[in-house]
């Protein structure tokens, strides 16, 4: 009978663990089915990038009232990590607290996680009166409608619950009370249960305890669902983030053999090409998820829907109907529906007669973009949504010849004189001589 | 004013057996638009003046394919960049120098792994390594004192991270440097980028370049700086819409060093 906690605890732990590791492998699945890009070089200014944007959270603070409240809950959560190992090994082996032998120090550490517990409770209702009640326009604005604003708000109400359970538990806590130590924020609201027995306040602090690690379990596998998982895959997602000038655009290579060819005067254009009986023709650009690299499904998955894209962009400011932060969300949505395809076919993609161009991401939103780079400039975790607005023109033109007319009508100037305009090449100078 | 300029082509300083110090890519609205050959001509002025041995390509010249590019026309921009690639490297152009930050941006960045690699510097750069060199002066002369505000082009400064040079160059002039609300990586873009300013704009509620023109008319400025022929266009559009254009000029940063002191 008394080893029946510990096993209930080992249970819950295992599954919680278990179903969160079957999403990682699925997020993993879907991401690689991107297709390769390089990023393995410089690793030296990758993993800077890492420690400053992503650890540093350099980009947050450029914007200062939600970068320090930011930083509050991301420092709280990295650190009351520390709590939930304790919880872990007395749950597991029936202990007590089991680093409270270290005494002082003990008391030190709680009492700084009790101290941010409450702000960062401080911290996530500033943050929910921002979203509820201020309503500022890149919370408010039409992309978050329905689940995403749900799923904000649960987020924050999550951490609203977690961070009340800790400071219940230690209230509740006699034994931990009776040392003093470490009891900061707790001991103030443990008269709050003076009216109860002990058997009752006992019943309590057991109750928290269990909700809490219970909570930070389910917490842990709604990451999955959520746009939340920004806590893990800033990370990685920082560190593959392209480290060239943002004014580079890739270079398609497939392009760079074809026009070669075109233009080797010693090409022979009828000598049949050598056949590559497994090779599938060459798509230009990007009309569905698949087509992307996995960069840039990686970037879906990172996306927090945060806003600062859409409001930095001058085509959103202007009332066009492009949104970056909607080129992100459509896109993880798209990838989540693809991978759900293949998990219910068997591990085979079955076309669904959709696509990420059209069903999700209207040519509208795409012709809207300047490239003007804002959008990649702000995003504190380093998505780049220009270079899948990007891919996607690419489609629309290589693959469909579907650019505006007018976008034809200077394209067509290009090619026939070199210049974007009607002007012949051979007055290029002329210029010189006119007054 | 007379104009003499003395305008070498590629070819002729070839035949010549010379080889200049730098390259001056025109662009194609340097070379066409009404507009924009105004500040090429600013910028040769000032070459001219400090003695710099350039030559431009001339009719050699062609689009970067810079704008195809970014509509999504790689097959075009690739055969543009290989066919300016074959012509620059057979002048062995080392150094090139460009008033126009899109050309900049796809010469310095895009043409590389095409095979094309140079050091290319953008004309405000470039204007501010001939001051910092003593190989050119400039006292103020007519913009002492006046309020000048200056529009980062994104190809040049979140695209390039140059966001000092220009603004380098106009405090040289003497001239009050006062700064949008949106400036350096932060700036708003003037709604010309990404081949925008060959089409039409989306449907919204307003003009990106109107949108731009009022955060430079908040600064109450005399002048607006630009370092991009697009971009001048646009803000010059946006100063008409709100009828400003008695009082306030659009001017890129070449003419204001050429016009410092008239010449």
């Amino acid at each position: 009978m008394m080893y029946i906690d510990n096993i209930l605890f080992a249970i819950i732990l295992l599954a919680g663990i278990g179903f969160f590791a079957k999403n990682v492998k699925k997020l993993s699945r879907n991401i690689k089915l991107g297709h390769d890009v390089d990023r393995s070089d410089n690793p030296s200014a990758r993993w800077n990038n890492m420690a400053m944007v992503a650890l540093g959270q350099s980009k947050m603070v450029k914007r200062p009232i939600a970068g320090f409240l930011h930083i509050i809950v991301y420092v709280g959560f990295i650190i009351i990590n520390l709590e939930v190992l304790e919880i872990i090994i007395d749950g597991l082996f029936g202990t007590h607290r089991v680093f409270s032998g270290m005494g002082s120090f003990y008391g030190f550490l709680i009492g700084s996680f009790e101290i941010l517990a409450v702000l960062v409770l401080a911290a996530v209702l500033v943050f929910w009166a921002r979203r509820n009640i201020l309503k500022l326009q890149r919370f408010a604005s039409s992309d978050l409608k329905g689940a995403p604003k749900k799923d904000a708000d649960t987020i924050l109400y999550f951490e609203i619950v977690l961070m009340s359970l800790f400071l219940i538990m230690n209230a509740t806590d006699l034994s931990f009370q009776a040392l003093n130590s470490g009891n900061i924020i707790s001991k103030h609201i443990n008269p709050w249960f003076a009216s109860l027995d002990i058997v009752q306040v006992e019943m309590i602090e057991r109750i928290a305890w269990w909700l809490h690690i219970i909570g930070i379990l389910i917490f842990l596998n709604y990451l999955y669902y959520s746009k939340h998982l920004h806590i893990l895959l800033a990370f990685p997602n920082t560190y593959f983030a392209d480290l060239n000038a943002k004014g580079k655009f890739d270079n398609v290579a497939s392009v760079t053999k074809e026009v070669k060819l075109m233009m080797d005067p010693n090409a022979d254009p009828f000598a049949a090409q050598p056949v590559d009986e497994n090779a599938v023709p060459a798509k230009f650009g990007a009309s569905d998820v698949t087509d992307l690299n996995w960069v840039q499904l990686l970037n879906a998955y990172t996306c927090t829907e945060c806003g600062r894209c859409t409001s930095s962009c001058p085509a959103n400011q202007t009332g066009k109907k492009l949104s970056p932060r909607k080129i992100m969300m459509d896109t993880r949505d798209r990838l989540e529906e693809v991978g759900k395809n293949i998990d219910a076919n068997k591990g085979v993609f079955v076309p669904d007669g959709k696509s990420l161009l059209n069903d999700y991401i209207t040519t509208e939103e795409l012709w809207a973009c300047t490239s003007c780079n804002a959008c990649v400039e702000e995003c504190p975790v380093n998505i780049s949504p220009l270079s899948i607005i990007m891919d996607m023109r690419r489609y629309l033109v290589m693959e469909q010849s579907a650019a505006p007319q007018s976008l034809n009508a200077m394209m067509t100037n290009i090619e026939n004189n070199g210049a974007p305009w009607q002007y012949n090449q051979m007055d290029r100078l002329n210029w010189k001589d006119e007054n | 004013m007379s104009e003499v300029l003395n305008v070498p082509t590629m070819a002729e300083m070839m035949a010549q057996g010379k080889q200049p110090e730098v390259l001056f890519w025109v662009g194609c609205a340097g070379s066409f638009d009404d507009r924009a050959k105004k500040i090429t001509k600013a910028f040769v002025r000032i070459l001219n003046r400090a003695n710099v041995s350039f030559a431009v390509l001339g009719t050699e010249e062609s689009c970067t394919g810079d704008p195809a590019k970014r509509a999504g026309n790689e097959f075009l921009f690739q055969m543009q960049a290989l066919m300016n690639i074959e012509v620059l490297n057979a002048y062995e152009a080392k150094k090139i120098v460009t008033a126009c930050p899109h050309c900049f941006n796809t010469l310095k960045n895009e043409y590389p792994e095409l095979g094309g690699t140079y050091e290319v510097v953008h004309h405000t750069e470039f204007l501010k390594q001939l001051l910092d060199s003593g190989r050119l002066t400039i006292e103020g002369g007519q913009f002492k004192g006046k309020k000048i505000t200056f529009h980062d082009p994104c190809y040049l400064g979140r695209a390039n991270n140059v966001y000092e040079a220009p603004r380098d160059l106009i405090q040289k002039l003497d001239a009050e440097l006062v700064e949008m609300k949106r400036s350096r990586a932060n700036g708003l873009c003037c709604g010309a980028g990404g081949a925008q300013m060959f089409k039409e704009p989306e449907n919204g509620n307003k003009d990106i370049n109107v949108a731009r023109t009022e955060d430079a008319l908040e600064t109450q400025p005399e002048i607006i700086a630009a370092g991009c022929p697009f971009c001048n266009t646009m803000l010059t559009d946006g100063v008409k819409a709100k009828e400003k254009e008695g009082a306030v000029k659009v001017m890129d940063v070449a003419e204001l060093i050429a016009n410092a002191d008239d010449l």
